[in-house]
């Protein structure tokens, strides 16, 4: 087990450099110099030299990149160009809202997903298992950013039950704070809940047709003990893996459901940066993006070497 | 053929989205109620049916019309970028499976990189740089497939190479090239096909996701992810505005799934579930 681990830590180590490098790369080898996007055409050449400075720009393609990562390493990002704050504690403030809206949208959509998923193939082929079928094409369809604009409009436009958008803070309350991210995290659900129903519905059914869901039948069992004490567990594995492979798509929807809500998030951050151009913001911001996915995907793989331990055996 | 799609309704509903939006699309190149760039602010936010089919926007166009050139837009834009995603990714695929070794497990953590990083953010990336338009959505979101369909080839050509016939062929002497050519991508196009379909859903949904941001195609011309945006600011006024540009994104999205899930069945049922 110690060396698989610590095989796979080493093979996330050199995915997460070269996912630094290529952020690099694309942010320092694209045509335009960052200082002078950053200024805009009408600055003097004296700040234009005094921001290329500042940023290193005057230094070797190379050094920049191992200054860049030692800093990163150290939790030194530099500073916003915009904000004229350290980014590490810009990052660290909008996390504070990106990552509990995360979890409430991955916790909703397996709520949701799984017991629809295991219904819809405990009467498979029933019309129950129709409308689930229609829920999760609707579901996968569905822009998330426009599922927010519907709830807005019906919730908070028509019946006034809840913050059109914004983010009051957590020192307002935790029951506000959560109540403010209800909205924007059911919209992030709802297409994760449409994937992730489709994948319970597929995996219980083979599962079911394993001998030992047939041996617990067999022994006497209900067929709802059968399925909720030994085919669930079990069909799970799937579901997991598919909440990994979907955590890029949760990002991608977090900066577009944040913008819609006007919540103080990462993605609505790295909108920020971009239409004010700081590009300091925007390298870093879109690293921790790519790092958080593949970390997730890694925590992912341990949790399958954890949970079956034929996988341990092959993997040794 | 024909009665082989009709028994399946999933297909066959795929198949009358597709086409509808196809036709609304191309028609939109030649005809439209009106202008869809004509502003007439005397006539600003008519409900449905009030100034046309579907109303009008807060600078009084005609709804109708942008949405119809929306959706030449949007399936322009999600067709080209899927095309070059599906080459790239293919070619690198097909040729990982035929190298293995080193190349291939260079090739897949490349992949595994690209993946990590959401179309929009690689959007926002090229957009500070190139500004943003259709060749940055295009560039993205083609960026973003060329892992999917890489990982996609590779595992079913890896397939393909354990038959016997390849067997054959190795010993006769051809060259990977050419066995990967005659026997590979003809033994793996329905899955590559079957996969376009899906992406291309997946593609709109992005696009429309950049347009909202302001990624996509500039204004004025009209894409549904942008009149999106704009009905925001007139929610509690004139819903209809973000009721509809959105219905015709689920739609598309829908109906590209939908197609995609009947060809699967129809073409490879082994894989049917």
């Amino acid at each position: 087990m110690i060396t698989i681990l610590t095989r796979r830590i080493l093979s996330l180590i050199i995915t997460l450099l070269a996912v630094s490098l290529l952020v690099f790369s694309v942010m320092n080898l694209l045509p335009g110099d960052p200082a002078s996007i950053m200024l805009g055409t009408s600055a003097s050449p004296d700040t234009l030299a005094a921001l290329q400075k500042q940023m290193g720009l005057d230094q070797p393609l190379p050094l920049r990149y191992l200054a860049w990562l030692a800093g990163v390493l150290q939790g030194d990002l530099g500073n916003s160009y915009t904000y004229s704050v350290p980014v590490a504690g810009l990052i660290a403030e909008r996390l504070a809202v990106t990552l509990p809206l995360a979890l409430m949208a991955v916790v909703l959509s397996v709520a949701i997903a799984v017991p629809l998923g295991v219904t819809a193939a405990r009467y498979r082929n029933g019309p129950v298992d129709f409308f689930v079928g229609l829920f999760s094409y609707a579901g996968i369809a569905m822009p998330g950013f426009w599922v927010g604009l519907l709830l807005i409009l019906l919730f908070s436009s028509s019946l006034g039950w809840m913050p059109a958008g914004g983010f009051p803070g957590w020192d307002a309350g935790l029951g506000v704070g959560l109540k403010a991210l209800l909205l924007p995290a059911v919209s992030l659900a709802l297409a994760q809940a449409g994937v992730l129903t489709r994948v319970a519905r597929t995996s219980v059914i083979e599962v079911m047709n394993e001998d030992f869901v047939r041996t617990a039948r067999a022994k006497g069992l209900g067929e709802s003990a059968a399925l909720w004490r030994h085919a669930v567990p079990n069909a799970l594995i799937p579901v997991v893996t598919m909440l990994g492979l979907q955590f890029t798509f949760l990002v991608a929807g977090a900066v577009l459901v944040e913008n819609v809500f006007n919540l103080p998030g990462l993605g609505r951050l790295a909108y920020q940066a971009l239409s004010q151009r700081d590009i300091i913001v925007m390298q870093n911001v879109v690293l921790f993006f790519a790092a958080l996915v593949i970390i997730m995907n890694f925590l992912v793989d341990l949790a399958y070497l954890v949970i079956d331990p034929r996988l341990r055996a092959k993997a040794q | 053929m024909i009665a082989n799609i009709l028994r399946r309704p999933v297909l066959f509903t795929g198949l009358v989205i597709t086409l509808s939006l196809v036709a609304i699309a191309l028609l939109s190149l030649v005809w439209t109620p009106a202008q869809p760039s004509k502003m007439q602010i005397l006539l600003k936010l008519k409900p449905p049916l009030s100034a046309g089919l579907f109303g009008t926007d807060h600078f009084g166009r005609d709804l109708t019309s942008m949405l119809m050139v929306g959706a030449w837009n949007s399936l322009s834009t999600a067709l080209v970028a899927v095309a070059l995603g599906a080459s790239v990714g293919t070619m690198v695929g097909v040729f990982l499976a035929a190298r293995r070794g080193w190349a291939e497990v260079i090739g897949m953590r490349i992949c595994d990189i690209i993946f990590a990083l959401p179309p929009i953010l690689s959007a926002m990336m090229l957009g500070a740089f190139l500004g943003a338009g259709r060749f940055t959505a295009i560039l993205a979101i083609a960026t973003f497939m060329v892992p999917v369909f890489a990982r996609l080839t590779f595992g079913a050509a890896l397939q393909i190479w354990t038959r016997d016939y390849v067997s054959a062929a190795v010993g006769m002497g051809r060259s990977g090239f050419a066995i990967t050519f005659t026997h590979i991508l003809p033994n793996i196009s329905n899955q590559i096909i079957v996969q376009v379909t899906i992406q291309l859903g997946l593609a709109i949904l992005t696009e429309a996701g950049l347009s909202f941001l302001g990624l996509g195609m500039p204004p004025p011309a009209p894409t549904w992810g942008r009149m999106l945006a704009d009905a925001q600011t007139y929610l509690g006024q004139a819903p209809w505005l973000a009721l509809l540009p959105g219905l015709a994104i689920a739609l598309a999205v829908l109906g590209f799934n939908m197609l995609g899930d009947g060809l699967r069945d129809l073409l490879d049922p082994r894989d049917r579930t």
